[in-house]
């Protein structure tokens, strides 16, 4: 894909004109538009996604309905990944000898709704092109060595589907409460550029 | 249509417009890993018909098929592909 980004301010005025012409037809008043986009971001932050992973962690019937449709599991949670577009949630579950990893090479499709705004090197060409490519690598210098009998998947997002890791949950948790358990639970984690 | 398992291989192709399909994934044999369904297909809607979708999967490559003899050891990729970038390997 070779297509060339407008710079920010033409995009930003484009939005202003359109927001202006639905405003001018009586279609959408800002008000809405800034109630909406304010509840997208009540919700889209790393602790949404803290919220279903330590779900998981405590519930095996919830961890295999979330592995099986991501998106009708979270809903039990009263979380909605589709209000703005239909997209598909995969949530990919790391095993002792299974590791996953996320990315997108074509641009930067990331599960904003449930882990808020994705940091700048997951935007970064070196992690786009390396992550599948050299994903040992990467992971080392993320601090997370991997033994050679660990499988790695790289998941490529190159559709509308996006993915969420579920980390192992930690040796020594066994007593610890759902709450306690989403304090552990990291955005780089669910990325699968740490384990936790 | 695919299933789980099959053995495909992606397309040799450099459109001018929008494609999901990635370049280091051309002509590469991979297996059906998921079926993702009918998503939005961006590079119809990208000419224009805004309603375009097509079914689209996630499938495994092996990482020696994508990078040959230097490829890390036990790691595969897998991309979400749409019906018409792929062909049936027999």
């Amino acid at each position: 894909m070779s297509h060339v980004h407008e710079g920010s301010a033409g995009a930003s005025n484009r939005v202003k004109a359109l927001v202006a012409e639905f405003e001018a037809a009586g279609i959408l008043t800002e008000r809405q538009l800034d109630d909406a986009v304010e509840s997208f971001l009540a919700q889209a932050q790393p602790a949404t996604g803290a919220r279903i992973v330590a779900r998981a962690w405590v519930d095996p019937g919830f961890r295999a309905r979330l592995l099986d449709d991501g998106n009708a599991a979270i809903e039990e949670l009263g979380i909605d990944l589709t209000h703005w577009a239909p997209v598909k949630l995969r949530v990919v579950a790391n095993e002792a000898r299974r590791h996953n990893l996320i990315v997108c090479t074509l641009c930067s499709c990331y599960p904003i709704a449930l882990l808020g705004p994705s940091p700048s090197w997951y935007k970064s060409d070196a992690y786009r092109a390396r992550a599948v490519r050299d994903p040992r690598g990467v992971l080392a210098e993320f601090g997370t060595s991997l033994p050679d009998d660990v499988t790695i998947t790289v998941w490529d997002s190159t559709a509308e589907a996006r993915y969420l890791v579920l980390p192992q949950r930690p040796h020594g948790t066994g007593k610890a409460s759902e709450a306690e358990l989403r304090a552990l639970v990291t955005r780089n984690g669910m990325i699968g550029t740490a384990l936790v | 249509m695919f299933a789980p398992g099959d053995r495909v291989r992606t397309r040799v192709t450099n459109p001018a417009g929008h494609t999901r399909l990635p370049a280091y994934l051309c002509g590469r044999a991979g297996s059906i890993a998921y079926v993702l369904g009918t998503l939005p297909f961006p590079d119809r809607r990208a000419e224009g018909d805004i309603a375009a979708t097509e079914t689209a999967y996630t499938v495994r490559f092996a990482g020696i098929e994508v990078w040959g003899a230097g490829a890390e050891v036990n790691a595969s990729i897998c991309a979400d592909l749409f019906e018409s970038y792929l062909e049936p390997l027999a």
